[in-house]
């Protein structure tokens, strides 16, 4: 089991279009960590140049301390799960997984014993002499999983292996890849553009944006601790909601935009005072905005009287969605009051959950 | 529903019409063949022999050298089918699969070189062969067949449907290159493999023009070259001729009935399902 170290990891394909620009990343041994961005981000870039299926242009690539840049796929130790399985048609369950084993001149009780393991753990004791074409979705995943255990590899590699499966069997086999990793305690390295999947599966996520690696945390931490309006945005759902306005001090600090306005309490004064005058963008998550009126928090900001333009009641919670500044904002509340269409309500935000961003930047100021 | 039966007669009379076509002239001979040879010639035409006998049979085999030409056929159109399945597969791999500089103007070249009508190659490759004297050998009659671009061409195509995936998973669990082409797209190449071996063999099988000019002596002819020297200046010999071909249309007719499922599926299909 293997440390991977990405230093200033370059991809630039005929010498024009930048995939990859520099990214640092560590890895450390036994750990889950999530590649996770939006389509074109360089995530499964990435991914393919640790498994060596993809040329590095610049940068090192350590695996386990050693510079891996030069040497081919077979020679890295790693296992890649891919997404489309790619299972050998025309091999059985037990020769698509003995096979890796079987070239590297494995014994051959080795290799029996190794896969019957393997399928032990999956559950595919039962299916080791069928074809790939017999079997479901979900199965071939499986074999897919079971083709990378048994090689006992330092490194696991996942690129988006559940999205060709039906949502309930994705969280189901999310929580068995995710036993897996603790049962087998290696490295794994596993790219999703579902941020769920991230926040659920990682104890490190990558987020990653048009080439450039946003930031490197905990999931939790992500959440509570965005770097930048885009991992804000993107770590969520429903995702945080933003405000274009900007810090003017009169006789104390204010927000100031069209349609929300209030002062800044005290306990962050000193912060913001540095905003004063640029132009800011507030980010405030769904769950931190509060009825004023129902919630008598002290950590509230003053109210603010939006109207309701949709809810969207689904039980334990209510969505409620309002305008201002002519964008569309949402609101979480589990508080079990009822709201109805075009209701005026009076809104405060969490004081301690207010996100400030540079408007031009994205950068996360306080 | 009054005009989908009306289309389905068409279609099946169209069928039978075409059948008729193709079959007709196939079945005459077969009665021609079991004819003597003087009830051939004989007014109204006879559709079947009026008195079978297996006598053309025998004499194809007893009269001819046919045992010879069976052999020289056999020996040529084996190799040749062998060799063209594992060329036009190794360089449809090539040119599917891997980058290597100069790969599309190489198969541009290729691609060009069957613009050029065979019959003019005749005489080159004629005096190329005598030059380096393989007139009237094996060597002379198998070489120009071993390679084919249409069979290159056949195979790259098929393996551009291959998936990406399947290829990148071989290469982490450990294959070189060769390995993948071997020991994975091999396997599921089927349908696309028997397609050439199937037009090889029956090209190889029915070649009469290169034969007929690189052979000198009767024991370097091939089947068809040997039939059409029943034909003589004044006379042929029909039942003959006949029943020496049907005899060599034999093999061909058994390999299509075996392999009629992938000789369908390599023409119609262009990939696999996962």
């Amino acid at each position: 089991m293997a440390k991977v170290e990405l230093k200033h990891i370059k991809k630039v394909y005929d010498n024009k279009v930048t995939a990859i620009a520099d990214a640092n990343v560590v890895i450390e041994d036994k750990e889950f960590a999530v590649l996770v961005g939006p389509s074109g981000c360089g995530k499964s870039t990435m991914l393919r140049m640790i498994a060596g299926l993809e040329e590095i242009s610049g940068g090192d690539m350590l695996i386990d301390g050693e510079r891996v840049n030069d040497l081919s796929p077979k020679d890295r130790d790693i296992a890649m799960v891919f997404q489309n399985y790619a299972l050998y048609p025309h091999m059985t369950v037990f020769d698509n997984m003995a096979f890796g084993l079987k070239l590297r001149k494995f014994p051959k009780e080795e290799i029996k014993k190794r896969v019957e393991e393997a399928a032990d753990i999956l559950g595919l004791t039962d299916f080791l002499h069928r074809r790939p074409k017999a079997m479901s979705g979900g199965q071939r995943q499986r074999v897919a999983i079971g083709r990378a255990i048994v090689r006992q590899p330092k490194v696991f590699l996942f690129d988006e292996p559940l999205s060709n499966l039906d949502a309930k069997l994705r969280v189901q086999m999310r929580m068995e890849i995710k036993q897996l990793h603790k049962r087998l305690n290696a490295t794994m390295i596993y790219v999703t553009h579902d941020q769920i999947e991230a926040m659920t599966m990682g104890n490190k996520i990558v987020v990653l944006k048009d080439g450039d690696v946003q930031q490197v945390d905990k999931p939790m931490t992500l959440y509570n601790d965005p770097a930048n309006q885009f991992v804000g945005s993107f770590i969520g759902s429903p995702s945080m909601n933003f405000l274009e306005g900007k810090i003017e001090k009169t006789d104390r600090l204010y927000f100031r935009s069209r349609d929300v306005n209030f002062s800044i309490p005290e306990n962050i004064e000193k912060q913001v005072s540095k905003l004063v005058g640029n132009g800011i963008t507030l980010g405030f998550r769904p769950e931190s905005i509060y009825d004023h009126d129902y919630e008598d928090r002290a950590q509230l900001t003053e109210k603010v009287t939006i109207s309701i333009d949709v809810t969207e009641p689904i039980g334990a919670e209510t969505f409620i969605y309002f305008k201002a500044n002519d964008k569309e904002f949402c609101m979480r509340s589990s508080s079990g009051l009822v709201y109805e269409n075009g209701q005026s309500l009076n809104i405060g935000f969490d004081v301690a959950r207010l996100y400030f961003f540079d408007s031009e930047s994205g950068k996360r100021l306080v | 529903m009054k005009q989908i039966k009306i289309q389905k007669i068409l279609f099946w009379l169209l069928l039978l019409v075409m059948t008729f076509i193709y079959m007709g002239p196939f079945l005459f001979s077969l009665s021609i063949s079991f004819n003597a040879e003087q009830d051939v010639f004989s007014w109204p035409i006879k559709l079947l022999p009026e008195e079978w006998t297996l006598n053309n049979y025998k004499e194809v085999w007893q009269g001819l050298p046919f045992g010879t030409w069976l052999k020289n056929s056999a020996i040529i159109t084996a190799v040749q089918t062998i060799c063209n399945v594992f060329f036009a597969s190794l360089a449809g791999f090539a040119f599917a699969r891997l980058e290597f500089p100069g790969k599309n103007i190489i198969f541009s070249l290729f691609m060009a070189s069957l613009m050029i009508p065979g019959i003019i190659l005749l005489v080159p490759k004629f005096i190329l062969l005598n030059e380096i004297s393989l007139i009237n050998t094996y060597g002379g009659l198998i070489l120009p067949g071993l390679v084919s671009v249409v069979n290159i061409f056949l195979m790259k195509q098929f393996f551009e449907t291959v998936p990406k995936d399947l290829e990148e998973a071989a290469l982490i669990d450990g294959c070189s290159y060769f390995r993948i082409y071997w020991q994975i797209f091999l396997p599921v190449s089927k349908p696309a493999l028997a397609a050439v071996a199937i037009y090889t063999f029956q090209g190889a099988w029915n070649e009469f023009m290169w034969p007929v000019i690189v052979t000198t002596t009767s024991d370097m002819f091939t089947l068809p070259v040997g039939m059409s020297f029943l034909k003589n200046e004044f006379s042929v010999n029909w039942p003959l001729l006949m029943s020496g071909t049907i005899l060599i249309s034999l093999p061909t007719l058994v390999i299509f009935l075996v392999f009629q499922r992938y000789f369908v599926e390599g023409v119609a299909s262009s990939g696999l399902k996962e």
